[in-house]
């Protein structure tokens, strides 16, 4: 059973500190996404349980194992890099059973490992050919599968499909999550993609310069954001935030609109300077929503730029000043400027507070 | 005008022409065409003598010849591998140094910038009987006798290779280094998740990827040690009794001091054979490196 721990995990590179004191918990079979801006640590962090980074703080353990100090091929993980790490000069036959090779496995087992791998991975026909004659696609395949014929108590990918082109990234992701299903190993998977996150992920990590924002399931970070980074990063397109205060226990958003959001149990004060987050999904026209149970506030505003998306239409309008996206089902044609009748669900709505960005929960 | 004028790209052409002509060409051809004859510095008139094959033959024939052809041979076996050996080393702990190490790699080129004569001199007096270092070195740490460097035949070859490696493992530390900074290191560091060892790592993924760069290295040290002559001259003169005779000392003889140009021409032409082969091999070795690495050509 392979649990992964970090507790306090620390990256210093030199005077900069890179990873702040990271404690997580990932659970045997697990499949744990890291996701975050550019240069927020995922890597580093990555790095580190693989062992090709040495760890200036805290203790990283892998199936209830300190391996702070042990060589990366002493903790039996595998490791898909962002740019393949192909062996140039190996065959792709030779590049998937090298480990087992180093390893000194009969090559009995390693043909047949190598060939259960191929076969898994639909790499039979490309066995004796070099990585530089083999497609982005297929090279990643082939780092895929390099990593599943160890058999690893703990699967790595760094920013995997980054190099794809959306299509086949798509067709990718599917494939690793089929993959999980199949080994059900530990999977810990660094992306920058909040569509990758959520899609593949048991449980989501967010990190933000080098600290842990908040860590839950998809749906946990889709609907319980800790803060407005949260709300913004995760669900595309990324949450509206609405400069606004709160007066007379109802919110005002700058603008005027006054919204009669209850605010109980004191956690609102009067006068607090806040920020109100919906998603596109909470603002629709009349008529073009999916469900209109609940608080709803209605409101005319003017579109003034519509993404049609086939089932559904972006619309961006203007709230209080500042460019809001609404979403409309069952899409008919908008023009630019046309007023249409919206409806806010207030149920599904966010506060959070202005100077911290700290969600308030109502 | 019906002066009939040459086509356009001849024109372009001729400058390039008439200088590989008069540089490269004329000489080549006045060579082979001497190697024909009993040419004899001494006496010009010897040149439009044809003897034919003669002067092959005679060297085909010859004892001398064929010594100073296997001695360099051997020459430059032993002084390639280990140029490449110690080249490697150098380059391997340079790419570990991280402070420092413009400077270290001047320093490193320092043995390259000396004229091979002054490096021959040099080495001539390290390695003197009497008053060399080498054996004064020897003679305070308390071995008594005075070690014959220069003049045993062995001992001689030695001391030439030993100046001759010291003058040019830079060649090839460069050259590998230059390889190892071009490396990528994303295949290491999967090497490593894989499971190698700092050994297996070298062994299975650098060393192919630095094959290349090796290869370059001794073709271009391949064709420079082939033609090895000024240490030798400065050192032993190809003496003692020819014992370190090497093919350039012992053309040089040929022409220069018994004044046998046609002869000595046509030793060039037979040992040209040599570096064509070194070559050769070395470009194909280097062409194979390349396609194992999925480069092209
Ligand atoms: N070798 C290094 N030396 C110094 N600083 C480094 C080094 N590697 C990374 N850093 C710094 O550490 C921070 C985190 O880097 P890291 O590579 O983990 O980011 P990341 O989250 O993976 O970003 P990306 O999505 O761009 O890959 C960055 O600020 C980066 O500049
Ligand atoms: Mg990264």
């Amino acid at each position: 059973m392979t649990e992964v721990t970090l507790s306090n995990v620390v990256k210093k590179y030199g005077a900069l500190q890179a990873v702040h004191g990271i404690d997580l918990d990932i659970q045997d079979g697990e499949f744990v996404v890291l996701v975050g801006p550019s240069g927020c640590g995922k890597s580093t962090t990555l790095r580190m349980i693989a062992g090709l980074e040495d760890i200036s703080g805290g203790e990283v353990s892998i199936g209830g194992r300190v391996v702070n100090d042990l060589p990366p091929r002493e903790r039996n993980i595998s490791m898909v890099f962002q740019n393949y790490a192909l062996y140039p000069h190996m065959t792709v036959r030779e590049n998937l059973g090298f480990s087992l090779k180093i390893a000194k496995r009969p090559g009995a087992e390693i043909t047949e490992a190598v060939n259960e791998a191929a076969q898994i991975l639909g790499l039979d026909e490309l066995m004796d050919r070099k990585p530089a004659a083999l497609s982005g696609g297929q090279r990643q395949r082939v780092a895929m599968g390099r990593a599943i014929v160890r058999h690893p108590d703990v699967f790595l990918f760094d920013e995997p499909l980054s190099n794809l082109d959306a299509k086949l990234r798509t067709q990718m992701r599917v494939e690793i999550k089929k993959l999980h299903q199949k080994v059900e190993s530990t999977i810990i998977y660094v992306t920058h993609d909040q569509i990758e996150a959520m899609t593949l992920a048991d449980r989501i990590v967010l990190m933000r310069d080098g600290h842990i924002v908040q860590v839950g399931t998809p749906l946990e970070l889709f609907n319980a954001p800790v803060d407005t980074f949260v709300a913004t990063f995760i669900g595309s397109p990324p949450m509206n935030l609405v400069d606004g205060v709160v007066e007379d226990g109802q919110i005002v958003l700058d603008g005027g609109v006054t919204l009669p959001v209850p605010t109980t149990a004191g956690r609102l004060s009067e006068g607090q300077a806040i920020k109100f987050g919906f998603r596109a999904d909470n603002l629709m026209p009349a008529g073009h929503a999916v469900d209109e149970d609940g608080a709803v506030y209605e409101l005319d505003l003017a579109v003034t730029l519509t993404e049609p998306l086939g089932t559904e239409t972006l619309l961006f309008t203007n709230m209080a000043g500042v460019e809001v996206q609404g979403k409309m089902f069952n899409p008919r044609p908008v023009r630019p400027g046309e007023k249409m009748n919206f409806r806010l669900m207030l149920d599904k709505c966010h506060v959070f507070d202005a100077q911290s960005g700290h969600a308030i929960r109502r | 005008m019906t002066r009939r004028r040459l086509p356009e790209w001849l024109v372009l052409l001729l400058p390039a022409i008439i200088v590989i002509a008069a540089v490269v060409l004329i000489p080549l051809l006045f060579s082979l065409y001497s190697s024909f004859t009993p040419y004899k510095l001494t006496r010009p008139s010897t040149l439009w003598k044809w003897v034919g094959t003669y002067n092959y033959e005679k060297i085909l024939s010859d004892a001398k010849f064929w010594a100073a052809f296997g001695r360099t041979v051997l020459f430059l076996t032993i002084v390639l591998n280990l140029e490449l050996l110690l080249g490697l080393g150098i380059a391997l702990m340079m790419n570990k140094v991280t402070w420092g190490q413009r400077t270290l790699r001047t320093i490193l080129m320092f043995p390259m910038m000396f004229s091979p004569i002054l490096v021959g001199f040099q080495f001539k007096f390290i390695f003197n009987d009497n008053i060399g270092l080498v054996n004064n070195v020897l003679q305070s740490m308390g071995f008594n006798a005075a070690l014959p460097w220069l003049v045993d035949g062995k001992l001689a070859m030695f001391s030439i290779m030993f100046a001759e490696i010291w003058m040019s493992t830079s060649v090839f530390a460069i050259l590998i280094l230059a390889g190892l900074f071009a490396m990528p290191r994303d295949p290491l560091e999967a090497a490593k998740v894989d499971g190698c060892t700092p050994w297996q790592s070298f062994r299975h993924i650098t060393l192919p990827f630095l094959m290349p760069f090796i290869y370059i290295a001794m073709t271009i040290r391949s064709l420079d040690v082939a033609r090895a002559y000024d240490i030798v001259q400065i050192m032993t003169g190809g003496g003692p009794a020819r014992r370190t005779e090497l093919l350039w000392t012992l053309m040089s003889r040929t022409g220069y001091v018994d004044a046998r140009m046609g002869l000595a021409n046509a030793m060039g032409y037979v040992s040209i054979i040599l570096s064509i082969l070194f070559t050769v091999y070395f470009f194909r070795k280097l062409s194979a490196a390349r396609a194992e690495l999925g480069m092209a050509g």
